[in-house]
């Protein structure tokens, strides 16, 4: 059975730590870092990369559009 | 099982995009607070006109308020209007050059207090422009200001103690009112705070830029939004706050489609 696996990629220095996406994920992939960019705001990351379906609706809610999403479909053997 | 331990780095590859910010918004960070819904807004729009391909063949009317600076995010041409006055900016436009694409911008400080007389006139004429109007229920860059649409008992600046309806009356409805106009053609209320909501306000601003091709009247999209700042909440929060007060007096869906009104289904009594 194929798998679908998906990753995003957060532009840091343009995240303010809104959270929106945090609360949007639906497989719980995202999550706040401790550390802050440039602007002092704390950016998302992908804490649980594997669950990560490429769904976009981080993406998606995102107001500043900092999150951009891949998916791959992966042949099980 | 031993594809389980694909790499993120195998996946983010430039064959496997799904969603990238459009090329139609400009690389310049947003003015916005963290969480303001302007910014899917204006995704939203860009996205529209960037499958459209009309991005040459687009004008925007920005509007004052937190998004007077519009045109400095989107990379279409855009002129500036004074309070208020976008839809009789965007009358001038559309009538000058017919077969541009013409769309204001406006929050609701800007539509419905001050632009009042010039939203009605230019949404009687039926002018085939559209209008997007942004509600979040304060005038949010002046500080939190009541507005005519702050909500029955809702904190702001100018009323600390709550919106009091028998001093300063009720809040307006004005998508409600611009739909009982003849010059309408497309009316409809959503929101993009969540994933679903947002899609379906792509579908309703896709539907909007389209009729301008037909030339059947004006289309109106009213957008619930948050102002996190303004009512003093975090985004998770002011998101929340909006489901439980903004939704129940601005209903979500659509209006009128087509010039006909949209008939609600009546709700089952218990």
């Amino acid at each position: 059975m194929a798998k679908i696996k998906g990753a995003i990629v957060i532009d840091r220095e343009h995240c303010k730590g809104c959270e929106l996406c945090v609360t949007a994920c639906p497989t719980d992939v995202i999550r706040m870092e401790k550390t802050v960019n440039g602007k002092g705001y704390h950016f998302a990351y992908m804490e649980n990369p594997d669950a990560c379906t490429g769904c976009a609706n981080c993406a998606v809610v995102c107001p500043d559009g900092v999150i951009t999403v891949y998916r791959k479909k992966i042949e099980e053997l | 099982m031993e594809n389980q331990s694909v790499s993120t780095d195998e996946i983010v590859r430039e064959e496997n995009l799904v969603y990238k910010k459009t090329s139609l918004m400009t690389s310049k960070a947003l003015s916005y607070c963290p969480g303001c819904g302007h910014g899917v807004v204006h995704r939203i729009i860009a996205e529209v006109i960037d499958e459209m391909g009309i991005q040459a063949d687009t004008i925007g009317v920005a509007p004052v308020g937190c998004s007077v600076l519009a045109y400095e995010f989107l990379d279409i041409d855009m002129q500036q209007a004074a309070h208020g006055r976008a839809p009789a900016v965007a009358t001038g436009i559309k009538r000058c050059w017919p077969d541009k694409f013409v769309f204001t911008y406006q929050g609701d400080g800007d539509l419905a207090a001050i632009g009042t007389a010039e939203t009605i006139h230019a949404c009687n004429r039926g002018e085939n422009i559209t209008i997007i109007f942004i509600n979040n229920g304060i005038y949010g860059m002046t500080g939190g200001q009541m507005a005519p649409t702050t909500l029955p008992g809702m904190r702001s600046s100018t009323t600390p103690y709550g919106r009091d309806i028998a001093l300063m009356g009720n809040p307006l409805k004005i998508t409600e009112v611009v739909a009982t106009l003849p010059g309408t053609y497309f009316v409809a209320r959503h929101s993009v705070h969540t994933p679903l909501n947002a899609r379906k306000t792509k579908k309703a601003m896709r539907m909007a830029f389209e009729n301008q091709k037909l030339k059947k009247g004006l289309s109106f999209i009213e957008i619930v939004s948050n102002c996190n700042s303004g009512w003093k909440m975090t985004p998770t929060q002011a998101n929340k706050w909006m489901e439980d007060n903004m939704f129940p007096y601005y209903p979500m869906g659509d209006i009128k489609v087509n010039g006909e009104m949209v008939k609600k289904k009546e709700e089952p009594k218990a």
